[in-house]
């Protein structure tokens, strides 16, 4: 178990080093970010005065270990734009999206794993039908569009909820979060809809297809000769085998979420990081992309330690081992 | 003395999408306490929906059309769906063939059998994994504390399929049906196995109904036999009988491709030609296009089921020796 961990902790460290890399150079190549920051009458001194403060003058390498050296000091740098620290910036973002994602991946899995569950147990059934349906539907229509539909009906015409913006906040344990408020549920209820759809057309299709398959183990078989009723069956036995496959996408899920929930956040004018990450790139502010896309590296290998640990948990054939 | 398990008439149809099929057709037999039936045949002959129709088990598109299921006297079709679930497993209870798939592989083998014990008696878990440890030693499992922590793959085939027999025993059924439950062992673990199955129903008084395409393992085990081709029972009679002078031209032919009594180099006779389409047969006897007595009667008629002591199923049965 240590050894799995130690094992894991390397294997992350190697990989965030290597995703720097890759976007520090990536960066690197898109454009001089002084072009869109300096006033166009400014003059070539105080252009090559302020090329010199960042540093952009300075070879690739030198550039790049200067920011690894900042980053090991707890530095990740100041936001071109905005002038105030990246860690600040993310920090300030990172609560808003984390309630939507939360909310959306609850509501995803909240009914989606039931619904693929009764879909996967009735196959063929016109409600098993209906429901895969809208599992199609939930992850081919376009999210920006659902999107804009819910604000013309809910918000538009019916007038129901508000059309986007964070709303209230409220003190939960401790962090400032639009859970607190009832306001807030009303700002966050549509847009968690909205980012929902998708996970939980994904999650609809892998229950049902876990459970379909499931139903005709041998292992069924046996627990049905043994009289075991269906309700049983499908909470005590099934459930345990079908949950390895829903946690790893449910995982990979939560994290491409909570970085990239960039097209909702946007049609919801949702403060959240996924905006900030299309505004630095847009305006080149580079310090703030390069340290969100290595924050988004570490939430992922987070995740999917987690993910691991929760699968020997599941099923007992998988062993933690350290080593090759 | 009620049979532990009487079956008369039995009829299993599925609805295909090449046509109504039915797999088991209008077959009787019966067990007494004690006893031990193997029902012989080639895969596709119907032995094993025989065995889970006995227990309520055929899903869509199947269904058992007709027949009367009386395990100890109680009429099992018509049932509820509920009191059927209460039979099974209690009164009687199946193993399959591969213990590689029958046991959930995530779980505990305590878990699954504690779960087995109290979906039918009200009972503490503590006392539920008691009676699991009890029933594993029944089976002569070594250590049965030690395997009732274990997940299923820790242990060996052989092992996990005395733990379904243990869990379809947990109960005490009238009646055990066994669907080729040794097929997949190694041969000297079916041998152990057999003799468990053997002293078992000895000493319980559990009816057996063994299920498998091996007469060998069937000869040595069984007290009755019924070879069972394209739903039919086409013999039936007591296991030595049956073995010694078979009647069906189609249970002579299943003894001769038994390697054993054959001098070795020698090519083994076999039944040309293979088991029929059950959606297709031919008309007359099912088994003519095979069959070296064929005459034109068979071609037309379907043989009724004469019965003389021994049940055959043929309109030019061997003579008895």
């Amino acid at each position: 178990m240590t050894g799995f961990l130690l094992q894991r902790l390397m294997q992350a460290a190697a990989v965030i080093v290597a995703m720097s890399v890759i976007v520090f150079t990536g960066v690197f190549a898109i454009g001089n970010p002084i072009d869109v920051l300096i006033d166009p009458g400014a003059d070539q001194a105080i252009r090559a005065k302020l090329i010199a403060q960042y540093g952009l003058d300075q070879p690739l390498w030198r550039q790049y270990f200067a920011f690894v050296g900042n980053v090991v000091r707890g530095d990740l740098g100041t936001s071109m734009v905005y002038n105030v620290p990246v860690v600040d910036l993310v920090f300030s973002r990172l609560p808003a999206t984390l309630e939507l994602v939360l909310v959306s991946v609850t509501i995803a899995a909240g009914i989606g794993i039931p619904a693929g569950i009764w879909a996967g147990y009735h196959p063929g059934s016109l409600s098993a039908r209906a429901i895969m349906a809208l599992s199609v539907l939930g992850f081919s229509v376009p999210t920006f569009w659902i999107g804009m539909l819910l604000i013309m009906t809910f918000a538009v015409q019916l007038g129901w909820l508000p059309s986007g913006g964070r709303g209230d906040l409220g003190q939960l344990l401790w962090f400032e979060t639009s859970l607190a408020t009832a306001d807030g549920w009303s700002h966050v209820i549509m847009p968690a809809i909205n980012l929902s759809l998708f996970k939980m057309g994904l999650m609809i299709r892998l229950s049902r297809a876990g459970m379909v398959e499931a139903m005709r183990t041998d292992y069924v078989r046996f627990a049905r000769a043994q009289g075991l009723p269906d309700h049983q069956i499908v909470t005590r036995h099934v459930l345990r085998n079908i949950s390895i496959p829903l946690v790893t996408v449910f995982g990979l899920e939560l994290g491409s979420t909570l970085a990239f929930a960039v097209v909702t956040e946007s049609v919801f004018n949702w403060p959240g990081v996924g905006k900030l990450i299309i505004d630095s790139i847009l305006q080149l502010d580079r310090p703030v992309m390069v340290s969100y896309l290595v924050m988004v590296v570490v939430l992922f290998v987070l995740i999917n330690l987690v993910v691991d640990l929760i699968y020997a948990r599941l099923d007992p054939r998988v062993r933690l081992k350290g080593g090759a | 003395m009620t049979a532990a398990l009487d079956v008369r008439g039995l009829t299993t149809r599925f609805d295909t999408r090449a046509g109504l099929v039915t797999a088991v057709n209008d077959i009787s037999f019966s067990v007494e306490p004690g006893r031990i039936l193997g029902l012989v045949g080639e895969s596709g002959s119907g032995k094993s929906v025989t065995g889970f129709s006995i227990l309520g088990l055929i899903d869509a598109p199947g269904e058992v059309a007709a027949g009367e299921i009386r395990v100890a006297g109680t009429e099992l079709r018509g049932l509820a769906p509920a009191a059927m679930r209460r039979m099974r497993g209690s009164k009687v209870a199946m193993v399959f063939q591969d213990p590689m798939m029958t046991l959930n592989p995530v779980l505990r083998v305590g878990d699954q059998m504690a779960m087995a014990v109290r979906v039918h008696e009200r009972m503490s878990k503590r006392a539920a994994w008691a009676r699991a440890r009890d029933a594993l030693a029944t089976v002569g499992i070594p250590a049965p504390e030690e395997r009732l922590m274990a997940y299923p793959h820790q242990l060996s085939g052989g092992m996990r399929q005395r733990v379904a027999i243990a869990t379809a025993l947990l109960h005490r059924p009238g009646v055990i049906i066994a669907d080729e439950p040794t097929t997949a062992l190694d041969v000297s673990i079916q041998g152990q196995i057999l003799a468990e199955i053997r002293r078992l129903a000895d000493e319980t008084g559990t009816a057996i109904v063994w299920i498998t395409h091996d007469l060998a393992v069937v000869s040595s085990l069984a007290d009755e036999i019924c070879v069972m081709y394209a739903g039919r029972i086409v013999e039936r009679g007591p296991a030595e009988a049956v073995i010694a002078a078979p009647r069906h031209p189609y249970t002579r032919g299943l003894l001769d491709s038994v390697p054993s009594g054959h001098a070795p180099g020698q090519p083994l006779p076999q039944i040309p030609g293979s088991t029929p389409q059950l959606a297709n047969l031919p008309a007359g006897c099912p088994f003519r296009p095979r069959c070296p007595r064929a005459t034109d009667l068979c071609r037309t008629t379907p043989p009724a089921r004469g019965s003389d002591g021994r049940e055959v199923l043929c309109h030019h049965p061997l003579e008895a020796a």
